[in-house]
């Protein structure tokens, strides 16, 4: 449930979030001109959104705190003439990924919160802004947007981050079910003393989640970047090809054909391009079973990749295998290499090219011939918006900032309860608030986790 | 052609706790009723543990007692000692537990139905409902007598084909070898309706005289004794009391357990029915807390005409002589006689997802449940399910709306929106923990949340209604008083500041803004605050506890503002969700099982995302449009 959420504006980039062109913030909600106002200066003093007419544009500045972020026209549109029906504010900004991620995270601390994915078109139908039609097609958007925000804002967690999360939560319950146990059996479990004993828990929970926020701010709590699949036959070249990326020793490289088996994952950054970089199995028919399995995680990659680069062994004709590789490449966006100009080749560049409609690149991952091109090739689609950010990503990275800072503005209020001698009763209340925040991250519902907790911990009488 | 045939309103079946209260509420109502237990000597047995409240149970009984229930009133003329846990921590889990005299409980109750019209009490085993195109007709007796009604309650407690088990032994019997039902189980099954079967537990009573009361600890009530009803009148109720001890298990006591554990039938199997995880019998807590050295005995008092003790805490199914082994080690019960075994009980229960929020079966019209039936567990779950069950039949009778409390008006309304939306797969019992509201379902605040609910019903009179209201306006006048009062840094506040450690003022202040300080209350400024009107102490109690805590509780009342909304939109029950092709499988499954009665309660459905609701939001909307 939407729970926690008091707030009913929300926020989120409408635009694709890539380098390229401009870029949109837009809030709405019965709070949306206000929060524009808190971040918002108008380059004429003084002047205050909430005062100008409806439909109109405005020139400034947006700032957090006292450090200007962008230069920005705003535009405000007041409800119900706006696409949402209610009141809206889309601030344009010059675009690029960095600027509009800061510009979307202070609106978030100055009010809204994040969209849920699909909620713009969700509402726009529930305020009779869209006709009775297009009922369908809003419930598919709604649908197919949640499955796939789903998808990444959990895959694209780190683990580490993923388990540092799961286990502060698992310490958090277990104070709040140690609390409640004796509320619920005071005859059997005594809460004398507890508070320090508490005190003491949350001391250390504490400063983990401020280290994870500020990894947030670096933007490490997820894999971010554009997902790249390296995709060729065994022993094309493909582990030669990451190791060089990476720079360091990654990927096993062997003469044999088949020996990287498992998919290996780089993030690297190419200019201001970041890469999230996989390497895979090589693709071909295969008895081997744990090879099987690498094979089909790289078709499963390759199917969610944002990039494609395909590695084709020059000096081997092309076969059945690379045909079914090329398959894969059909409505992707992928850069071709044709790998090996150190041996005799005997495949043509200008037939590959015709063959994938993708530009290819002659190189030579052992001499490490060709690697510039390739990296200019990468910044050129991306820089020329051919290349898009996952969008998803940089919200669900925002959303786990904002659960994060809700579960630390949980926890300071533990302590101000305690402070203020709070019975344990109402301590839970925020304990179990930081809980439930800590779940959003990791995709994790609260359901009945409290009962099973005080059971299995804690012996009740009776 | 049956050889008698009677027509009544409504017909109860069991007078448990449950039952008692669906019979009551519904003869009170003015609508004839007929309750049918297999022992009218058994009527509102206790046949457990000899208390009645305890934590998030005494609330139930109060919001019970508020709406016009009978259980408060009940223990508060047959009880032999009072306690209020909790009292050291917030109000919110303040939480009141009688011990009852169990006979006089039973009897007395008896005397409430036996004396109340419209009310018609009969011994028969009942062994059939009937079903016609899916509404109920009424029910058939084992010997063979039909009774039409226009709405039948079932509360048929743990007796459906209940069974006794202790060691090897078992007994095809209800509770304290009563006469179990066998039949009506197939009748359900018949009409479509998915049984569970649970198990539950109780520990040995054990003679008096054989107890050295000089090794354990004695546990006397409260001083000041506040009863249970809003009805009863505290002076009343300030009587002697009976007390309870305290002693402890140790490791002579689990090492027999232990050795003797592939004896006990939870553990060879022999037991087949789901047991609760929080009131585990004493081999459970051995095997699953080892590393705890001893564990808490209560022993209890049955009643005051009785030498039999109550063992809380101690509740098996070991074998007869296993069990006078172990219970011997224990400090005091060196020489203790049984008088009766402990035992686990097996019986029929359903699956609780079958019913609406108004605990109507969803598939038949007309026939409520309550109690132990639904798979709830303790006397107070009981007895609410039963009043809600009997007052929904009444309302369906008359031609009036359901009545359902939500998740923010009650404990109540917790308990049965988790039974009717959660999957549950042991006996049910309330906890504090599961009211996400709580701060806001005080058991000290039950008659201002329900005295007018139940007004409107027609179960609480004129007397008690224009009470509560005037109540409520005191209250609203005090807070307006004190919020208001200036306090002036003068020499006799500062001198009070000082004695209780608080901070000198610099400046004035209100009584409120002292009130709110950790170390002070409303009742420690009665010496600073000069014109302090004279006010009951419930109604000071209300002003403290809404100035003290009001940041916490403006928090939860914003939640529940938000919780209203969702809950407000309604769903139809008829619905077919595979008809809204944007569901994900799993959702159209869960909600076509549970046809929920509104989105909040989707909400809660476990299986079912955020993204569906938003979903159904964009159905309802677009039907609402079409319309």
């Amino acid at each position: 449930m939407e729970s926690g959420r008091y707030s009913d504006t929300i926020a989120a980039i409408a635009t694709a979030v890539s380098n390229s062109g401009i870029g949109i913030i837009r809030i709405s909600g019965s709070k949306a001109i206000v929060v524009a106002d808190r971040i918002f200066e108008s380059i004429k003093e003084g002047k205050k959104l909430q005062d100008v007419p409806t439909h109109t544009i405005h020139y400034g500045m947006v700032k957090d705190g006292n450090q200007i972020l962008d230069e920005v026209l705003v535009t405000v549109m007041r409800g119900p003439h706006s696409y949402t029906g209610e009141d809206t504010v889309e601030i344009n900004c010059h675009g690029g990924v960095l600027v509009m991620k800061r510009i979307l995270e202070t609106v978030i601390r100055s009010g809204a919160v994040a969209a849920e994915p699909g909620e713009f078109t969700k509402r726009a139908f529930l305020n009779g802004r869209m006709d009775l039609s297009q009922a369908e097609a809003v419930m598919d958007v709604i649908a197919a947007k949640n499955d796939y925000a789903m998808a990444n804002s959990v895959s694209q967690l780190k683990g580490s981050v993923s388990r540092k999360i799961k286990k502060l939560r698992e310490a958090l319950l277990y104070q709040v079910a140690y609390i409640e146990s004796a509320l619920d059996d005071p005859e059997h479990i005594s809460l004398d003393g507890y508070t320090r004993e508490l005190r003491k828990a949350l001391e250390e929970i504490v400063p983990e989640i401020e280290g994870l926020l500020k990894n947030a701010d670096n933007g490490r709590l997820i894999s971010e970047g554009i997902r790249t699949v390296i995709l060729g036959k065994p022993n094309a070249g493909k582990s030669s090809l990451m190791n060089i990326l990476v720079g360091q020793e990654r990927a096993i490289v062997t003469d044999v054909a088949g020996t990287t088996r498992d998919i290996l994952e780089e993030q690297i950054r190419i200019g201001d391009v970041s890469l999230r970089l996989t390497d895979t199995a090589g693709i071909r028919e295969t008895e081997d079973v744990v090879e099987k399995i690498g094979v089909l995680r790289a078709k499963e990659a390759a199917k969610e990749a944002d990039l494609i680069i395909y590695v084709v062994d020059g000096a081997c004709p092309l076969d059945g295998n690379d045909r079914e590789i090329i398959e894969m490449l059909k409505s992707k966006r992928a850069i071709i290499l044709l790998n090996k100009v150190d041996l005799n080749l005997v495949v043509e560049e200008k037939e590959l090219e015709k063959m994938t409609g993708h530009p290819v690149i002659e190189i030579s991952a052992k001499e490490e011939i060709g690697i510039e091109r390739l990296e200019k090739e990468i910044s050129y689609l991306f820089f020329h918006g051919k290349l898009d950010f996952n969008d998803e990503l940089v919200i669900t990275n925002i959303r786990h900032k904002n659960a994060l800072e809700a579960a630390l503005g949980s926890l300071r209020l533990v302590f101000q309860g305690m402070k203020d001698g709070m019975p344990e009763d109402f301590l839970t209340i925020d304990l179990m608030d930081a809980y439930g925040k800590l779940g959003l991250i990791v995709g994790e519902a609260v359901e009945d986790d409290l009962v099973n907790e005080i059971f299995g911990k804690f012996c009740m009488g009776k | 052609m049956p050889y008698l045939e009677e027509s009544y309103d409504i017909v109860v079946v069991g007078a448990g706790h449950a039952g008692c209260e669906a019979a009551l509420a519904c003869a009170r109502l003015g609508l004839e009723t007929i309750v049918f237990t297999v022992s009218i000597d058994s009527i509102a047995l206790m046949p457990c543990n000899p208390n009645i409240g305890g934590s998030s149970k005494g609330h139930l009984v109060r919001e019970l007692d508020a709406l016009g229930g009978e259980m408060g009133k009940n223990i508060d003329k047959t009880f032999i000692q009072s306690k209020m846990l909790n009292e050291s921590k917030g109000p919110a889990v303040h939480s009141l537990r009688a011990q009852a005299d169990k006979q006089d409980y039973s009897r007395e109750m008896r005397r409430t139905l036996e004396n109340t019209g419209h009310l018609t009490i009969r011994q028969a085993e009942v062994s059939e409902i009937l079903v016609e195109e899916g509404r109920i007709e009424g029910v058939k007796t084992f010997s063979g007598a039909v009774y039409h009604a226009k709405a039948v309650v079932l509360a048929t407690g743990t007796y459906l084909r209940a069974r006794c088990i202790y060691g090897d032994v078992s007994n095809p019997t209800g509770p304290n070898g009563l006469q179990a039902a066998n039949h009506l189980t197939d009748s359900l099954v018949a009409n479509g309706i998915e049984m569970f079967r649970f198990k539950t537990g109780t520990p040995a009573r054990v003679d008096k005289r054989s107890i050295d009361f000089s090794k354990i600890a004695e546990q006397p009530g409260d001083e000041k004794i506040v009863p249970f009803s809003f009805s009863t009148d505290p002076q009343s109720v300030q009587k002697e009391q009976v007390s309870c001890w305290l002693t402890y298990t140790n490791a002579e006591t689990h090492r027999i357990i232990r050795e003797n554990i592939d004896r006990s039938p939870l553990f060879s199997g022999a037991i087949e029915g789901t047991g609760p995880r929080y009131c585990p019998s004493i081999e459970d807590k051995v095997v699953k807390f080892p590393d705890k050295e001893r564990h808490q005995v209560f022993i209890e008092p049955e009643g005051l005409y009785t030498n039999e003790m109550y063992l809380s805490g101690m509740s098996s199914s070991l074998p007869e002589d296993v069990q006078y082994q172990m219970y011997r080690t224990v400090p005091g019960l060196e020489q203790v006689k049984i008088v009766r075994n402990a035992y686990a009980i097996e019986y029929d229960c359903i699956n609780s997802l079958q019913l609406n929020p108004s605990l109507e079966f969803k598939k038949i019209k007309g026939l409520f449940s309550g109690g132990q039936f639904n798979g709830s567990s303790g006397y107070e779950e009981a007895a609410v399910q039963g009043f809600m069950a009997g007052v929904n039949a009444a309302m369906q009778v008359l031609g009036r709306d359901a009545f359902v409390l939500d998740r923010s008006q009650a404990y109540i309304g917790v308990l049965i929106d988790d039974l009717v939306t959660k999957e549950n797969h042991e006996p049910y019992r309330m906890m504090t923990s599961r009211a996400e509201y709580r701060l806001l379902l005080r058991q000290d605040n039950a008659d201002l949340r329900l005295r007018e609910i139940g007004y409107e019903i027609g179960l609480v009179d004129e007397k008690d209604y224009h009470y509560v209201k005037e109540k409520e306006q005191l209250i609203e006048k005090e807070i307006q008083r004190v919020e208001r009062t200036q306090v002036g840094a003068n020499p006799k506040v500062q001198q009070f500041l000082e004695t209780h450690g608080s901070t000198l003022l610099k400046t004035g202040t209100t009584l409120a803004e002292l009130i709110r300080r950790p170390e002070l209350d409303y009742f420690m400024l009665t010496e600073i605050d000069e014109n302090r009107p004279v006010i009951s102490e419930e109604v000071a109690e209300q002003v403290n506890i809404s100035i003290k805590y009001e940041g916490y509780l403006r928090r939860q009342k914003q939640q529940v503002s938000q919780f209203k909304k969702m809950e407000s939109k309604k769903l139809d029950q008829d619905f077919d969700y595979s008809k809204v092709g944007s569901l994900r499988k799993e959702a159209v499954q869960k909600l076509n099982q549970h046809k929920p009665a509104s989105i909040g309660q989707a909400s809660r459905i476990s299986g079912v995302s955020p993204a569906d609701i938003s979903v159904l939001l964009v159905y309802l909307e677009r039907i609402r449009r079409e319309q």
